[in-house]
C-alpha cells in the first residue's frame, strides 16, 4: 500500500520545465475522486449497454474494446495530469496550427464513414478522428486568449478575434461534413466569451446577426444536413428515410415506460431497428432497456458530474484554470443537450457522442483527456 | 526554447501591460450562471423523457410492437376442380413470385432486370410508377411463375440486384390449350371496385378470388383459408423467431358433372371453327361437356396477366372471352322446329296425318314465303316436314298456331329465360310474343311475322345451352331438368315438368330419328348400332335479299345448329352443336356425332371391363379383395 501510495505521488509530479515555480508536492488526494467515480460508472453503464446492442451482430467485441479504451483514457487522463496546465497553454500555438494541419490532412485522406470525412487511417485497423481531439485545443485556445486579455470585460474587437480563430478548424469540420462536432467548438466559444464578460448589447448584436445570417447559411448546408433539420420538425413526413433515426429513437424511448424491457430485451435495439445503437443512439438504447428510473438516475449521474467540473472552476487557482474548467463543463453540456435531446425527439439529429458511453476510442481519449484537464486545475488549486 | 509568461502574477510589475486580474471571483455570477442553465437543460432533457416514457408508453410500446411483430400470411390453397370421374382438371402447384423491394431498388436497373426476365421494360416501369407516391416499404410484384431460367438469372444476378426478392406462393394450373376455358374461369387478384361490393366484404386486399367461370359461382367453397404467423422480425425483415402460427384451411374439392373424356373429343370436334358444343344429360340436366370457341389460355391470368396478353384478349373482335353454350344468342333455324311440331299436335291444331304441299314456297298473309329448297318438297306430313325440314310446312302450321301458342310452348320449353346453370353471366335470349312486343316495340303483333318465328327466325333468339335443355327435355318427355355443372343428388335438381302425350313425343322423334337415319338432312350424324335422332339448323344472319345486294362473304353466312341425342327411347345424352358461319347444319352434325360416340364408347368400354372383372372372379371362385374394387376403371 505504501508502495502504491508513493507511486501515485510519484506519478503525479511535475515534469522538469525551466518555468515550474511550484515546490509543493502533488497529492493523488487532491484528484476530484467524486468525478472519477461518476465517469466510471457511466463507462461502466455503457460498456453494459455496448455489450447489450452489439449481441448478435456483426461488431460483438465493441464491448471489450471499450474497456480497453477506458483504461487507455485513464493513462492519457493521468499523463495530462502530471504537466503543469501552465506549460500546455505554452503550446496552444503550435497545437492551433497542428489540429489545422491535421484537419486539413483529414479532408485530403480521410475515410468515409456514415457520409463524411472523418478518419485518418493510422495503420493497424485504427482510425483517428481528428475532430475530436480538438475540442481540446479549442478549449486551450479559448482559456489562453481570454486570460491574455486580462480585462473583466470582452471588447468586440477581441471577440471577433477569438471567434475568426475558432471559426477556421470549425469550418474545417462543417466541411467533413459533419456539423454536431464543428458546433460543440462554437460551444465553447460561446460559454468563454460568456464568462469573460462580452456586454449585453454585444450579445443582442451577435443575437441579431445570426438570425440574419441563419438563412444565408441554410444555403451552405449539405443536403443531408438539411433533411435532419426538415425531419426534426416533421419526422413523419419521410419515416423510412431522414425520419427514420428520429422516429425509431422515439419509439425505443418511450416503449422503455417507466422501468425499462430489461437487459438484452430491448426490441428496437436487439432487432436494430434503432440506428448505431452502440454510438450515437447509445442513450436511447439504454432508456428502452432501463426505462425512465434508469434515464433519471443516469442522468443525474451527467448532472453531478458536470456540476462538480464547475465547482472546480470556482475553486480553480486562477483564471486560465477556471475557463479551463468551465470549457469543459460547457462541451460536456453541450455534449450531453444535443445528443439526449437528440434521443428524446427534442433537437434534430447531429452526430455527436454522449461523453463516456458511446463507443469509440477517440470520444472516450477525448473526454477523458479533458477531465485530465479538469484535474490538472483541481491538483494545483493550493498553489499560492 | 522560451516561451511567452502565461502566468506572470509575479511578473506583472515589469510588465508595461496593466495587471493581470488574476482573481476568478470576478466570474462567479456567470458560472452561477451557467450552473442555473445546466438545471434548466436537465430539467428540459427529463421532461422530454417524461413525455416519451411516462406519459405516452402505451402509444410507443404499440408501435415499437408494430415495427417488430409481423403477421406473414401462410396461403390456404384454393380446392383442386375434378371431373365426374374425379379426375383433376384444375390443380394447384408452387410457385415462385418475384418481388422489387423498393427500398434497395435503383432505377437504372430496371432495365437490365426487364432484359434478363424477358419483361416488357414499359410494363415494368409503370408498374414501379404507380406505386411511386406509397411508402418506400411496400413492394411492387415485377413477376410470377418464374420459369427455372428465372430463377437462375435471380440467383446469379444477386449481388447486382439486391431488391430481387423471391416468395412462395401457390398458383393455380389450368389444362393446357384453353380446354375448359370458360367453364372454369380463372382467379385473379380482387380489385379495388370487387372490395367495395358488399359480396365482397369478406374478403382483404390482395386475395387472389375466382372472376371468372365456376371459379368465380364457387369460389366460397373453393377459397382456402389463409392462416398466419406472427413472428418476431429484424429491421431486415429477417425472421427471428415465431410467436403463434394459426394454420391455413384449405378450399373445398369442387366435383364437375363434367365428363373428360366426352369433353376431349368435343374440344377436338370443334377444332378451330368458331362456335360451341354442350352436351347435357336429359335425364338429370348434368352438364357433360361444353365448349366455346374461339377460347383463350386461362394460365395468363393465374394471378396477373400481361398488359399485352389482356389487349390481344380484349381487342379481339372474335370475342374469345363470350362463353358462347351459355352467352351466344342467336336465331336457332331449324333445329327449333320439333318444338313448333309439338306445339302443333298438343294443342290439337293439326295430328300427324296433318299435310300440306310445298312447291318451294307458300304465300301466307299476302307474302310469299320461299322453303329452303326451291324444287319443292310435294306433299308433306309431320315425319316428312321434320325429316326435310320442310320450310313451308311450319310456316302453314306455324300460321294455324298463332305467336300465342308458339311462344307458350317456347317458354314451355325454356326459350327466352335463363336456365339458371351454375355459371356467371348467362344470357336469357328470347322467346317473342304479343306482350314481349306490346311491352318492348309498343305496337301489336302482326300475323305475318310469326311464320318466320316457325322456322326459328324472326326475333327468336336462343342459347346452346338453352337449345340442349329444350330438346333433351322434350326427348324424355317433358321433364327439363335445370343444366348444372357440379354433381348434385337429382332430387336437388329444379325440373319443369309438363304432361306431354307420350304419342305426340313419339311422333316428333321419330320425326328426328328420320332426318339422321332415313336420308333426312342430319345423315352425318348417323352412328352404327345407334340410334340417334336430331335436327339440324341452318340460320340466317341477315335476308337473302341483303346478302345478294351487300354481297357479304364469311362473316355474314348462316349459322350452323345441330341438336341431337341417342339413343332414340330414354336418351341418356343430348348435345348441340353451333358452328358459326358453318353455311349449313349438316357440318354441325358431324360434331355432334363425334360427341356422342365418345360418350358411347366410353360406356361400353366400361360395361366391357365390368364383364371381364365378373369373368375373371367368378373363374378363380374368389370375392375380390375389399381394395381392390376401388381400382379405377380404364378411360
Amino acid at each position: 500500500m505504501r508502495l502504491w501510495g508513493w507511486a501515485c505521488r510519484e506519478a503525479l509530479q511535475p515534469w522538469r520545465h525551466p518555468t515550474k515555480h511550484m515546490t509543493k508536492y502533488l497529492s493523488p488526494r487532491d484528484i476530484d475522486w467524486t468525478v472519477l467515480l461518476i465517469v466510471l460508472l457511466i463507462c461502466g453503464v455503457g460498456v453494459l449497454q455496448i455489450y447489450s446492442a452489439t449481441r448478435g451482430t456483426d461488431s460483438p467485441s465493441a464491448w471489450w474494446k471499450q474497456i480497453i479504451y477506458v483504461a487507455g483514457g485513464l493513462f492519457l487522463m493521468w499523463l495530462l495530469m502530471a504537466i503543469d496546465y501552465h506549460s500546455i497553454l505554452h503550446y496552444v500555438p503550435v497545437l492551433y496550427i497542428g489540429s489545422v494541419a491535421a484537419l486539413v490532412l483529414t479532408y485530403a485522406i480521410g475515410e468515409t464513414g456514415y457520409g463524411s470525412k472523418r478518419w485518418i487511417p493510422m495503420g493497424f485497423g485504427v482510425h483517428l478522428q481528428v475532430s475530436e481531439f480538438v475540442k481540446l485545443v479549442i478549449i486551450l485556445l479559448v482559456a489562453r486568449y481570454l486570460t491574455e486579455l486580462r480585462t473583466d470585460e470582452l471588447e468586440i474587437r477581441e471577440m471577433l478575434k477569438l471567434a475568426g480563430l475558432v471559426l477556421v478548424p470549425t469550418v474545417l469540420v462543417m466541411k467533413q461534413p459533419d456539423l454536431g462536432t464543428s458546433l460543440t467548438y462554437l460551444a465553447v466559444l460561446v460559454a468563454g466569451a460568456f464568462l469573460a464578460g462580452l456586454r449585453w448589447k454585444y450579445v443582442a448584436a451577435i443575437a441579431i446577426i445570426t438570425v440574419v445570417v441563419l438563412p444565408i447559411s441554410w444555403q451552405f448546408l449539405n443536403e443531408y444536413q438539411k433533411g435532419r433539420i426538415v425531419s426534426f420538425m416533421d419526422p413523419e413526413r419521410d419515416p423510412q428515410g431522414k425520419g427514420y433515426q428520429l422516429i425509431q429513437s422515439q419509439i425505443a424511448v418511450g416503449s422503455g415506460g417507466m422501468f425499462g424491457k430489461g437487459v438484452t430485451k430491448g426490441t428496437q435495439t436487439q432487432l436494430r431497428f434503432l440506428p448505431v445503437s452502440y454510438k450515437d443512439f447509445i442513450f436511447s438504447a439504454f432508456a428502452e432497456e432501463h426505462g425512465f428510473v434508469g434515464v433519471t438516475i443516469l442522468l443525474s449521474l451527467y448532472f453531478v458530474l458536470v456540476m462538480r467540473i464547475v465547482q472546480n472552476a470556482h475553486t480553480a487557482p486562477d483564471r486560465v484554470g477556471m475557463y479551463l474548467c468551465m470549457g469543459v463543463a460547457a462541451l460536456l453540456l453541450f455534449h450531453i443537450l444535443v445528443n439526449v435531446g437528440m434521443v428524446a425527439g427534442l433537437m434534430p439529429v447531429t452526430g455527436i457522442p454522449l461523453p463516456f458511453m458511446s463507443f469509440g476510442g477517440s470520444s472516450i481519449w477525448t473526454f477523458f483527456l479533458a477531465l485530465g484537464l479538469v484535474n490538472n486545475v483541481r491538483l494545483r488549486r493550493f498553489v499560492n | 526554447m522560451t516561451l511567452p509568461p502565461v502566468d506572470s502574477n509575479r511578473e506583472h510589475q515589469l510588465s508595461d501591460k496593466p495587471p493581470l486580474r488574476d482573481d476568478t471571483r470576478f466570474a462567479a455570477g456567470k458560472i452561477a450562471v451557467f450552473q442555473y442553465v445546466t438545471v434548466i437543460i436537465f430539467l428540459f432533457l427529463i421532461s422530454g423523457f417524461w413525455r416519451l416514457q411516462v406519459q405516452n408508453p402505451e402509444f410507443y410500446g404499440e408501435r415499437a410492437q408494430q415495427n417488430s411483430i409481423k403477421s406473414m400470411p401462410i396461403p390456404g390453397p384454393r380446392g383442386r376442380i375434378l371431373d365426374r370421374d374425379g379426375r383433376v382438371i384444375v390443380d394447384n402447384h408452387s410457385s415462385f413470385s418475384l418481388l422489387l423491394a423498393r427500398e434497395s431498388a435503383k432505377d437504372e436497373h430496371l432495365r437490365p432486370i426487364a432484359q434478363g426476365l424477358d419483361l416488357d421494360y414499359g410494363d415494368l416501369l409503370a408498374r414501379v410508377q404507380r406505386v411511386r407516391k406509397q411508402p418506400k416499404y411496400v413492394t411492387v410484384t415485377i413477376k410470377d411463375e418464374l420459369s427455372p431460367a428465372d430463377l437462375a438469372f435471380v440467383d446469379s444476378h444477386h449481388d447486382f440486384f439486391p431488391e430481387l426478392v423471391l416468395i412462395q406462393t401457390p398458383r393455380r394450373l389450368y389444362p393446357q390449350n384453353g380446354t375448359l376455358a370458360h367453364v372454369i374461369g380463372y382467379t385473379g387478384e380482387i380489385s379495388e371496385q370487387e372490395l367495395d361490393a358488399p359480396e365482397f366484404a369478406k374478403y382483404n386486399q390482395g386475395d387472389v378470388v375466382g372472376k371468372f367461370g365456376i371459379e368465380k359461382q364457387y369460389n366460397d367453397t373453393l377459397m382456402g383459408v389463409d392462416g398466419q404467423r406472427q413472428v418476431v422480425v429484424d429491421n431486415r425483415g429477417t425472421v427471428r423467431r415465431t410467436l403463434a402460427i394459426k394454420k391455413a384451411v384449405e378450399g373445398k374439392d369442387l366435383q364437375l358433372t363434367i365428363d373428360l373424356d366426352v369433353q376431349t373429343v368435343a374440344e377436338l370436334a370443334m377444332g378451330a371453327k368458331n362456335g360451341s358444343v354442350v352436351a347435357l344429360d336429359p335425364r338429370s340436366g348434368e352438364v357433360l361437356a361444353m365448349v366455346s370457341r374461339p377460347t383463350f389460355d386461362p394460365n395468363k391470368f393465374a394471378v396477373r396477366i400481361k398488359t399485352k396478353d389482356w389487349r390481344e384478349i380484349a381487342d379481339n373482335p372474335e370475342h374469345p372471352m363470350l362463353n358462347r353454350a351459355i352467352q351466344a344468342e342467336l336465331a336457332p333455324g331449324s333445329t327449333f322446329k320439333p318444338i313448333v311440331a309439338l306445339a302443333g299436335l298438343e294443342t290439337g291444331t293439326i295430328d300427324d296425318k296433318w299435310t300440306t304441299r310445298c312447291s318451294g314456297g307458300v304465300a301466307l298473309y299476302g307474302r310469299y314465303q320461299r322453303c329452303w329448297e326451291k324444287r319443292g318438297h310435294g306433299t308433306q306430313s309431320l315425319h316428312g316436314g321434320i325429316v326435310h325440314s320442310c320450310d313451308v310446312y311450319f310456316y302453314t302450321l306455324g300460321a294455324k298456331l298463332g305467336i300465342d301458342n308458339l311462344a307458350f310452348y317456347g317458354d314451355l320449353a325454356g326459350f327466352g329465360q335463363i336456365t339458371g346453370i351454375d355459371l356467371p353471366h348467362e344470357k336469357s335470349g328470347l322467346m317473342p310474343s304479343e306482350k314481349w312486343k306490346l311491352r318492348t316495340q309498343r305496337t301489336k303483333w302482326y300475323a305475318g311475322e310469326t311464320p318466320s318465328v316457325a322456322i326459328g327466325q324472326g326475333a327468336l333468339t336462343v342459347t346452346p345451352l338453352q337449345l340442349a335443355r329444350a330438346i333433351g327435355g322434350l326427348a324424355v318427355g317433358g321433364k327439363w331438368y335445370q343444366p348444372h355443372m357440379v354433381k348434385k343428388a337429382l332430387d336437388q335438381v329444379k325440373v319443369a315438368e309438363w304432361a306431354l302425350h307420350p304419342e305426340y313425343v313419339k311422333d316428333v322423334v321419330s320425326g328426328m330419328y328420320g332426318v339422321v337415319n332415313e336420308g333426312g338432312t342430319g345423315v352425318r350424324a348417323a352412328l352404327p348400332n345407334l340410334d340417334v335422332c336430331g335436327k339440324t339448323g341452318t340460320a340466317q344472319l341477315a335476308s337473302n335479299d341483303y346478302l345478294k345486294a351487300s354481297g357479304a362473304g364469311k362473316d355474314m353466312q348462316d349459322n350452323a345448329w345441330f341438336v341431337g341425342f341417342a339413343p332414340r327411347d330414354n336418351p341418356e345424352i343430348v348435345v348441340v352443336a353451333l358452328f358459326e358461319h358453318g353455311a349449313h347444319g349438316q357440318f354441325a352434325a358431324a360434331i355432334v356425332r363425334d360427341v356422342i360416340k365418345a360418350h358411347f364408347d366410353k360406356k361400353n368400354r366400361l360395361t366391357q371391363w365390368q364383364q371381364d372383372q365378373t369373368r375373371t372372379v367368378a373363374a378363380l371362385g374368389l370375392g375380390l379383395p375389399g381394395g381392390a374394387a376401388a381400382v379405377a376403371p380404364p378411360h
